[in-house]
């Protein structure tokens, strides 16, 4: 199923900015409770859908912005390919428009890359109601200023996605999981340590007392890492990755707030709470902890260490959600989001309450 | 708009003013000490600067920037001045800011894989200062003992191994920034993302137009268990461009992947004797690396993917001088180039792989039909082409002629599906080529991007993004009867 609604979309922008009606940028909804509270009338990207080009022998892949990730990631599969990102759906009908504007990444991220580190080109349509294509189809192209990577993680603020072009990889040919059994500071020590070292490490975490490593390469390469390393291996290692990235484990089932720590990776364990709170992933960059605890409270403690916390789900999302920006760097926030939507229409308060 | 009329000479008061800011040798006013910042590395563009500022202390650079915002005198910064496009050319009536002086690597984490650099430090520098931890830094320009990284940042640089360890902007975690207002802005630091916008995205390449760099934070690798590289020898051009997209497609992703035509080897052999074939009409020069388990493997498909693609002959070299070797044939290409002729002009555009061999032919044909000769090295695997124009400034429209055959090139690399530039910016250079690449739109877009950073548009202006009326009237002479160049190839 494919449609190119540009041009209805762009008109639909460019009759809001003229009112000043705000708009809501909406795909599936599978990330709806992520960011803050959306408000303004809907506007519906997931029907402008499709892939565009896929020239696998090029590993580069155009796409809509309303297409299901799901249609993508077999597509893909079919050549033996991956985004190698491995980006959470969190539902079934994720797009990739809301996929590229959350700019979430999955557990192999430290070891393969962000979202935004494989994102080449997009087009996209302004607060002005005009289309723009930064970047483009090639893997090396600096000219013009990197708005196409500007708009991974910008939550729609900046512009409505239309296609995105991906740099993919091939899929390695065989994974393996094992597991140790050691408490969260050896194995923050043990992750950062591994990850020093030249191994085919494509994941790392750690919760209830277990460290999880996946390997990814050939069958030589891994039986040899295996070898030196030890550890159990896990059955079939697919369904934990990505329970993990879908947050579907049990740890993710609970009625307190869920917050997101990004870290540099060998900060110890912060405690602020009990072990069970907490579960690392991407080799320790990434926490997720559980807490009805002052944001904060957290976010002091995060920035001490050296990173950022944001409340990833629940708490009171009308609230700030994501770690506030200092005055200087806030006030470029806010004349870069006036540089693309002059109106303020596009998912205004999505990410912070000023813009 | 970026052109603001900025004063014709610098005011005798800002001179006086930075005078009193500064010590006495981080301020160049007598000719013979401005003479090297004239020109960067594009060596055709040259203005001599007014004054130059080589400031110790990042209180010493943002009095410098608050001086000239004040005034409205704009400032051009600059690292080691390697820059091919232009970027660190003094403008008129402005100070050029020299990083020079920031060469200390203020912190290296081994555990957290990362390291703290002031702006000033060199590319190689880093990987020789993380070497004791078995690490290093990834991107590697091929300027890399002379560039800083402060320039890499600023131009989103390359390397001969970004094919599979990403470019400048993949392997930068954080960035301090001072803004022409004088604001320190702090984005990113050592975790792998931070709160907001990715600002490091639009930094990195923003050829100093945004901000000056005052600290740069990037993450170091592991250095690889085993490398293997091998020299593949073909019989024609088309036959080695098209076994490059014929090895990606076969699912491997080598380190790096070179192109060489034949007088690209001819000269390089001339000059270093690496062993390369002289008779071939190309080669290429491949590495792939890994743990050794699977490295044999690798390099056994790697060759049958060779072979198919029709190479006549292949070198695996066994040892690390043999590695050594065959890396110098490539590395030596370009001073070698530099020696068949009084001058090149090096072009940098990106095609897709696919398009590789129909590209050179036609770059091959305008050759004959310029008559000057183009000598081809360049990072194959990433579809970035390096055509050498061989020209001599002295015969009289030889530049000319260089340049409008580059120019054509850039339009073709565009028509073709790909960009104006891979890796060495627009600077001053391809701000027509600009023209050919964005639209209006786009191009009013930038302009407003650079407008919340720099609102009075002192910073390096006049670079990277032309005008509005400048592509207007380039559009003009172009655009003829509304028929766009090259109607012959398909359009992406
Ligand atoms: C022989 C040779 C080989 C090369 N090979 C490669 C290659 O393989 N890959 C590649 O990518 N490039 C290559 N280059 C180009 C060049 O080395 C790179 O662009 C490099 O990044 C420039 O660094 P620099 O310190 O010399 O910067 P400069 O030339 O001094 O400046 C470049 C631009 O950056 C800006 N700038 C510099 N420092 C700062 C700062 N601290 N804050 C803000 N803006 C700043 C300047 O204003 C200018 O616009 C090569 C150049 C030469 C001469």
């Amino acid at each position: 199923m494919t449609a190119d609604l540009s041009r209805s979309l762009a008109e639909r922008i460019r009759a809001a900015a003229r009112e000043h009606k705000a708009l809501r940028i909406e795909g599936s909804g599978s990330k709806r409770f992520y960011g803050r509270t959306p408000c303004g009338e809907p506007l519906e990207v997931s029907g402008h859908r499709g892939i565009v080009r896929y020239q696998p022998q090029e590993l580069i892949l155009t796409v809509r912005s309303g297409t299901p990730l799901a249609e993508v990631e077999a597509a893909l599969a079919e050549h033996g390919q991956m985004l190698p990102f491995e980006p959470p759906y969190f539902g079934p009908g994720a797009t990739i428009g809301g996929t590229v504007a959350c700019g979430l990444s999955g557990p192999r991220r430290p070891y393969s890359g962000a979202l935004r580190d494989f994102i080449l080109g997009v087009s996209c349509i302004n607060g002005r109601g005009e289309i723009l294509r930064f970047g483009g189809e090639v893997v090396k192209n600096v000219a013009g200023f990197d708005a196409a990577r500007l708009m991974a993680g910008a939550l729609g603020t900046l512009g409505v996605l239309l296609e995105v072009t991906f740099k993919v990889l091939p899929r390695p040919a065989c994974d393996l999981t094992l597991a140790f059994e050691m408490d969260a500071a050896k194995a923050i020590e043990t992750l950062n340590r591994w990850a020093a070292r030249p191994l085919p490490i494509s994941a790392g975490s750690h919760h209830g007392g277990r460290l999880y490593l996946r390997l990814s390469g050939s069958e030589a390469g891994l039986a040899k890492a295996r070898r030196e390393l030890g550890g159990e291996a896990l059955g079939p290692a697919a369904d934990y990755w990505r329970s993990l990235r879908e947050q579907t484990l049990d740890f993710f089932q609970d009625e307190r707030p869920l917050w997101r720590l990004s870290l540099p990776p060998a900060t110890p364990p912060l405690g602020l709470g009990h072990d069970a709170d907490w579960y690392l992933d991407w080799g320790g960059a990434q926490r997720w902890f559980k807490s009805d605890l002052p944001a904060k409270r957290i976010q002091k403690r995060a920035a001490d260490a050296g990173g950022h916390a944001s409340c990833f789900r629940g708490g009171d999302r009308d609230a700030h959600v994501f770690h506030p920006l200092p005055a200087a760097l806030l006030a470029r926030h806010r004349r870069l989001k006036q540089a693309f939507d002059p109106a303020g229409i596009l998912n205004p308060g999505r990410l912070y309450p000023e813009m | 708009m970026l052109e603001t009329v900025p004063p014709a000479s610098i005011p005798a008061e800002l001179i006086a003013e930075l005078r009193a800011l500064l010590p006495p040798a981080a301020l160049l006013t007598e000719p013979e000490a401005l003479r090297p910042y004239e020109c960067d590395a594009l060596s055709n563009k040259r203005r001599t600067p007014e004054v130059v500022c080589l400031p110790e202390t990042l209180e010493q650079i943002r009095a410098i920037l608050r001086a000239c915002h004040l005034r409205g005198v704009p400032v051009v910064a600059r690292g080691a001045g390697t820059g091919l496009s232009g970027g660190a050319l003094p403008v008129a009536g402005g100070v050029l800011l020299s990083l020079a002086r920031f060469t200390r690597i203020q912190e290296l984490d081994p555990v957290n894989r990362t390291a703290r650099l002031e702006p000033g430090v060199r590319n190689l520098v880093v990987s020789q200062a993380a070497a004791p931890h078995g690490l290093y830094y990834a991107p590697d320009p091929s300027s890399q003992i002379a560039c800083t990284i402060g320039g890499n940042v600023a131009e989103n640089a390359g390397g001969v191994h970004c094919l599979k360890y990403g470019l400048t902007v993949h392997n930068v975690l954080g960035l301090k920034i001072l803004t022409m207002e004088g604001d320190l802005l702090e984005i990113g630091g050592q975790a792998l993302d931070g709160p907001g916008y990715d600002l490091l995205a639009l930094f990195t390449g923003s050829e100093g137009l945004l901000g000056v760099i005052v600290e740069i934070t990037v993450r170091l690798l592991p250095r690889p268990e085993d490398v293997t590289v091998l020299l593949a020898a073909f019989p024609t051009l088309a036959a080695a461009a098209a076994t490059v997209s014929r090895i990606l497609a076969g699912g491997i992703v080598p380190a790096g992947l070179e192109l060489m035509d034949q007088l690209a080897v001819q000269a390089s052999e001339d000059y270093v004797q690496a062993g390369y074939p002289r008779d071939a009409a190309a080669v290429l020069l491949c590495e792939l690396d890994g743990c050794s388990a699977e490295l044999e493997d690798e390099t056994a498909r790697l060759e049958d993917l060779l072979r198919a693609g029709g190479a006549s002959s292949i070198q695996r070299a066994r040892s690390p001088e043999e590695r050594q070797r065959l890396w110098a044939g490539r590395k030596a290409a370009f001073p070698a180039a530099g020696r068949l002729a009084p001058d090149y002009y090096c072009m940098d555009g990106t095609i897709p792989r696919h398009r590789l061999a129909e590209v050179l032919e036609q770059i091959g044909r305008w050759s004959r039909e310029y008559g000057l000769r183009v000598a081809n090295v360049f990072h194959a695997g990433d579809g970035n082409l390096h055509p050498l124009i061989l020209y001599d400034a002295a015969r009289p429209g030889e530049l000319e002629r260089a340049e409008a055959f580059g120019a054509r090139i850039l339009e073709l690399c565009v028509a073709a599906g790909g960009t104006i530039t891979g890796e060495h910016g627009v600077g001053v250079e391809k701000l027509d080529a600009m023209c050919s690449q964005f639209g209006q739109a786009e191009l009013a877009q930038f302009h407003r991007i650079k407008e919340a950073f720099d609102p009075g548009g002192l910073l390096n202006p006049g670079k990277a993004v032309p005008t509005l009326h400048r592509c207007a009237e380039w559009g003009a002479m172009h655009v003829h009867g509304g028929r766009l160049p090259f109607p012959e190839l398909e359009r992406f």
